[in-house]
């Protein structure tokens, strides 16, 4: 029988984390898959992602946040948003959600070895960087300098909090966290994300810039990345467009002749220039 | 390729023997247009159209499809999943509706592929009809078909003055035959000489051409161009072009069903739609009409092209018959054409 590419294999919900509050939150879901072989066999690379489905509501792309050095699981965060995040939003751990994937390329993190690696995130688009995050960590000692910025509209809106104060604990990476508008109690900057990319002012040299966030912020990010002298070579993003079929077929997710399902989600800056389309 | 001949009094008994062992697809008319339906018997069958009004891309494709079955809700789970294995014949395809499934071989046999249309696609003989009398729309030879082109089919029947000439072009077209052989005969030469000469006139009656030469760079520099807002400015977003190509394939991922069950269809979808683009977020990569029919376009006659090596067209003018505010691809592209880019 033909293997059929439309049908998830199970997960369980392990363990639900509330990672914002407010008026858009944002929560982790750790998933188990439930078949003890799809569990050995399930491997992906950072920037890669899954379609989530809840059976009977729908399903939905999300990008892994999780490391492939966290084995036996994998998380993605939810911002609560349409019928399919706010369904998931409602799960309760031991319930039963749908997989398929991991789809997509990644971000060569092989490749990056020996490099300093930065981040730059905003909101919920922190969570397929965190992924990188959490895998240059575990393989602390084949990178140089890595370097996270990372903000978001209020404290409320932040993401991973606690990971971030554990983070703030250690000597080997910096975080560079800013909200938008000023709150009492805040220390770290004020302002937008692009911003304080500017007023950190990092070096471009043997550095890798991964960024990913709203687009408008991805769009200054990339410019100011340029003004330090960042190359297109030397800049990645991640993008995420509708997706139904998750695999090249459906048809929505091209911008110009490029499926961002299966040729993306993950481009270089030199890549993206190349590409002319509705964004 | 073995050419035989049918006698046209014969066809009702190839027919319901063909149904007889396989689920045999043909045109029948409804509401004044021809449509594909599963045939039971040869009286079913309405021959005199040129093409149906939906192609017999609904055969491989359906509109509506199970992908798979499930018990909904949070505790739920897959249920199953059945790759359709019936073998299937379709009776009367057109050369260009035909092409239209090695265009879509492309798409569902991919990166990943497909097996609801693949499976469909294996088990499925396609035996052509020569169009002995195109439409004033048809420009099917733009794309180096005819309208007797057995290219793309297993067998192809043409309509001759007494009979059908049977062109076996298949080893699959060949083992459906094989329990029919009583019924044909050994083509004369006169015979093949007649059919030779029906598909000479035939593509003598085609009038319009699409001129396609240089449009892949051409739509390299013309991505901002006003033409896409103008062409946009008269369409009314109703996506029948889409619906109706033998090429388009988007398609929606549903959940449907009770509460005790549930099944995952797909749908076709229309890229004419702003719906189909629409991010959860409000975001909208192609919010105006205008960004709709530019990549409709584009897809057809740059990405396509580019990706696949083909164009996305088969020349039917099913898009260019039907659309209710007479845009006409031809135009369009002609328009592309001669547009002056320094």
């Amino acid at each position: 029988m033909n293997k059929n590419p439309y049908m998830p294999i199970l997960a369980t919900i392990s363990s639900i984390k509330l990672e914002s509050t407010g008026e858009r939150p944002i929560k982790t879901f750790k998933m188990v898959l439930q078949d003890e072989n799809a569990r050995k066999n399930f491997s992906f690379l950072p920037g890669q992602f899954v379609m989530v489905s809840i059976f009977g509501t729908g399903e939905s792309t999300f990008a892994i946040s999780s490391s492939p050095t966290q084995k036996d699981y994998i998380e993605v965060s939810v911002l609560k948003y349409g019928k399919n995040t706010q369904a998931l939003h409602q799960a309760d751990v031991g319930d039963t959600v749908g997989l398929r994937g991991p789809y997509g390329n990644s971000f060569d993190v092989k490749g990056w070895e020996g490099k300093n690696i930065l981040f730059i995130g905003g909101g919920i688009g922190q969570a397929p960087l965190r992924s990188v995050i959490n895998y240059t960590l575990d393989n602390r000692d084949k990178y140089k300098n890595i370097d996270i910025i990372y903000g978001a509209r209020t404290t409320k809106d932040l993401c991973y909090k606690d990971e971030f104060a554990e983070m703030k604990q250690r000597d080997d990476v910096q975080t560079h966290l800013s909200i938008d508008v000023e709150e009492e109690g805040w220390d770290e900057f004020v302002g937008f994300v692009p911003a304080n990319l500017k007023r950190l002012n990092p070096s471009p040299k043997n550095t890798i810039a991964l960024t990913c966030g709203p687009p408008i912020m991805i769009k200054f990010v990339l410019q100011n990345l340029e003004e330090l002298g960042f190359t297109e070579e030397q800049i990645f993003t991640t993008l995420e467009m509708r997706m139904k079929c998750g695999i090249g077929i459906c048809g929505r997710c091209n911008i110009g002749n490029t499926y961002v399902c299966i040729d993306g989600p993950v481009f270089s800056l030199k890549q993206l220039k190349k590409i002319e389309g509705d964004m | 390729m073995e050419s035989l001949v049918l006698s046209k009094n014969k066809l009702p008994e190839l027919i319901n023997k063909i149904s007889s062992e396989h689920i045999l697809y043909g045109p029948t008319e409804e509401n004044n247009y021809s449509s594909f339906k599963q045939i039971l018997n040869f009286d079913e069958m309405n021959l005199s159209y040129l093409l149906s009004r939906v192609s017999p891309k609904s055969i491989l494709f359906k509109q509506t499809e199970t992908l798979f079955k499930f018990i909904p809700g949070r505790k739920g789970s897959v249920k199953s999943s059945e790759i359709p294995e019936e073998k299937s014949v379709i009776f009367a395809i057109r050369p260009c509706d035909a092409r239209s499934f090695s265009i879509l071989d492309g798409v569902f046999n991919g990166d990943y592929e497909d097996p609801f249309y693949i499976s469909k696609r294996k088990n499925t003989v396609l035996i052509g009809l020569t169009c002995n009398k195109p439409e004033q729309n048809c420009f099917c030879t733009t794309f180096d078909d005819s309208p007797g082109s057995s290219k793309n089919l297993d067998i192809l029947l043409t309509e001759l003055n007494n009979n059908y000439l049977v062109e076996v072009v298949t080893e699959k077209g060949n083992n459906l035959l094989k329990n029919m052989r009583s019924l044909l005969k050994e083509a004369s030469k006169e015979e093949i000489q007649e059919r030779k000469e029906i598909e000479e006139h035939a593509i003598s009656t085609i009038n319009r051409k699409m001129n396609l030469e240089g449009i892949v760079p051409k739509l390299d520099k013309m991505f901002d161009h006003e033409l896409w807002h103008n062409t946009a400015f008269k369409c009314i977003g109703c996506g029948i072009c889409t619906f109706l190509c033998p090429t388009c394939h988007c398609f929606d991922m549903q959940d449907e069903g009770t509460l005790k069950e549930g099944a995952r269809i797909r749908v076709w979808d229309s890229c004419m739609y702003p719906e189909y683009t629409h991010h959860a977020s409000g975001h909208n990569p192609r919010p105006a009409r205008m960004n709709r029919v530019r990549n409709r376009v584009y897809h057809k006659f740059s990405y396509f092209p580019k990706n696949e090596d083909v164009t996305a067209c088969t020349g039917c003018a099913r898009c260019i018959d039907y659309c209710p505010v007479n845009i006409d691809i031809i135009d369009v592209i002609d328009k592309v054409g001669a547009i002056l880019i320094e």
